[in-house]
């Protein structure tokens, strides 16, 4: 069975230290701040201006001038700091955040991410994307492995606009965790029940199978 | 005004000289921390042809979004621009123009700009549509492109506390852009919520110090919320 998405945040969680600073995209990695092992202690930055992020407020605590990126209304943990943007991205792009966990559309085997634009279609923006996995040593790319029509998102080339070039290692959808390396995709991982033969059928860019593929466990 | 005294007493002051075409550096990220009044006076003087630089461009009917309504706007340049119809609906017209822009590369430009650094490099955007045209440059093995700092006629901010001398201090995560923006404007306007005497702010605590602030208003807020997230008590 493919990960669910509450999964998907709990592997993810596995991969926090004590100590660590961490940025969290919006959607499915916003959910790994439930899953924080017991007994370490993570600090979440939001790039608009928060290191310290806590829960969201009680509507008694509502406070329109505290918000996370996703524009949310949150409350700041304690030893929480709140600072400028340009302070922000400097922590961003000067390597500081310990783990940056963020969606994507498309992944390829040199490491690059597509996140932000399909031509075409009406284009937001990339918001804080591109600083973030241009920053960030420690990335981690969540996504479905394959579009709903079957298409695979782990690709020899990325096809639509770039967000970064060269800057992915890891890699967990729905179906597998896998690392970036020497122009292919490792197989690290594989989701309960999911076969490597689906996972090699989804994955159009170059795979590295190991002989054994653990299976991911949940409690 | 005399001496070190930068406080008005009306959004019309606050804005006066504000001309068709002019660049206007906004702070503010979505709707936390936007200069709401001043952008409301904007809208009152019908002034047109602006660019903004601004993280983001309000809602339909509030923040920046309410200067779409008479096309005051014709160039954004912002990270993120997703949060109204009517921006999407003159995007596709062709009646605005567009240039977005990386948060952090945002953030940065509007910092070197009131600087005084006409440009830097960044990896960011390097192998993306952003780094298309720019200057690549490589140190210690790693690429960058190199991009241009912001400077505006107009600096619009929101701050919590101000002193009579412009010194300025923040609220919270309404900080967000609003110190970058306060340095790169020639003429820099900051409303406040609340007007206090010299040496009421601790020399310590100011954010904004008042050599880079030329008018200083007070006014009333209504803080919209975008994304109101509880939990249960």
């Amino acid at each position: 069975m493919a990960l669910s998405r509450e999964q998907i945040a709990q592997r993810i969680a596995r991969e926090l230290e004590d100590g660590f600073y961490v940025n969290l995209g919006i959607g499915i990695p916003t959910l790994v701040a439930n899953y924080i092992p017991e007994g370490i202690e993570v600090m979440l930055q939001s790039e608009n201006g928060l290191l310290g992020m806590g829960p969201f407020p009680t509507e008694d605590e509502i406070d329109a001038d505290m918000i996370n990126a996703g524009k949310q209304t949150v409350t700041a943990a304690t030893g929480a700091s709140i600072f400028s943007s340009a302070e922000s991205f400097a922590m961003i792009r000067g390597g500081h955040v310990d783990l940056t966990v963020l969606g994507a559309f498309e992944v390829d085997v040199n490491g690059n991410i597509a996140s932000w634009m399909i031509p075409g279609k009406l284009i937001k923006g990339m918001g804080g994307a591109m600083d973030l996995v241009a920053g960030a040593e420690n990335i981690i790319v969540t996504m479905t492995h394959a579009s709903k029509h079957g298409e695979s998102k782990l690709l020899t080339n990325c096809t639509l606009p770039l967000t970064g070039a060269g800057c992915i290692k890891k890699v967990l959808t729905d179906l597998a965790f896998l690392e970036i390396k020497d122009g292919a995709f490792h197989l690290k991982e594989r989701a309960p029940g999911v076969s490597v033969e689906e996972i090699i059928e989804k994955t159009e860019g170059k795979l590295v199978v190991p002989e054994h593929v653990p299976e991911m466990t949940f409690a | 005004m005399s001496g070190f005294n930068k406080v008005v007493n009306s959004y019309e002051e606050a804005m006066a000289g504000l001309e068709d075409g002019m660049t206007v550096i906004a702070g503010g990220f979505g709707l936390c921390g936007i200069p709401e009044n001043l952008i409301a006076q904007i809208r009152k003087m019908g002034t047109k042809e602006l660019t903004f630089v601004s993280n983001n461009c309000g809602v339909d009917d509030f923040g920046l979004g309410i200067l779409l309504v008479d096309r005051q706007i014709k160039k954004m340049i912002s990270s993120y621009v997703g949060e109204n119809a009517l921006f999407e609906k003159q995007l596709l017209a062709g009646e605005l123009e567009v240039e977005l822009t990386p948060q952090g590369t945002l953030a940065e430009k509007m910092r070197a700009g009131g600087a005084g650094i006409p440009a830097f490099y960044t990896a960011t955007g390097y192998g993306t549509p952003v780094g298309e045209g720019k200057e690549v440059r490589e140190f210690n093995g790693r690429k960058y492109i190199m991009e241009e700092s912001i400077t505006g006629d107009f600096a619009i901010v929101k701050g919590w506390k101000a002193d009579t001398y412009g010194n300025v201090i923040y609220r919270d995560t309404a900080q967000n852009f609003n110190p970058m923006a306060a340095t790169a404007g020639k003429i820099t306007v900051v409303e406040v919520e609340e007007i206090v005497q010299p040496g009421e702010l601790k020399p310590t605590e100011i954010h904004t110090p008042g050599i880079y602030v030329n008018r200083v208003i007070k006014g009333s807020f209504e803080k919209r919320i975008e994304q109101r997230t509880v939990r249960q008590a």
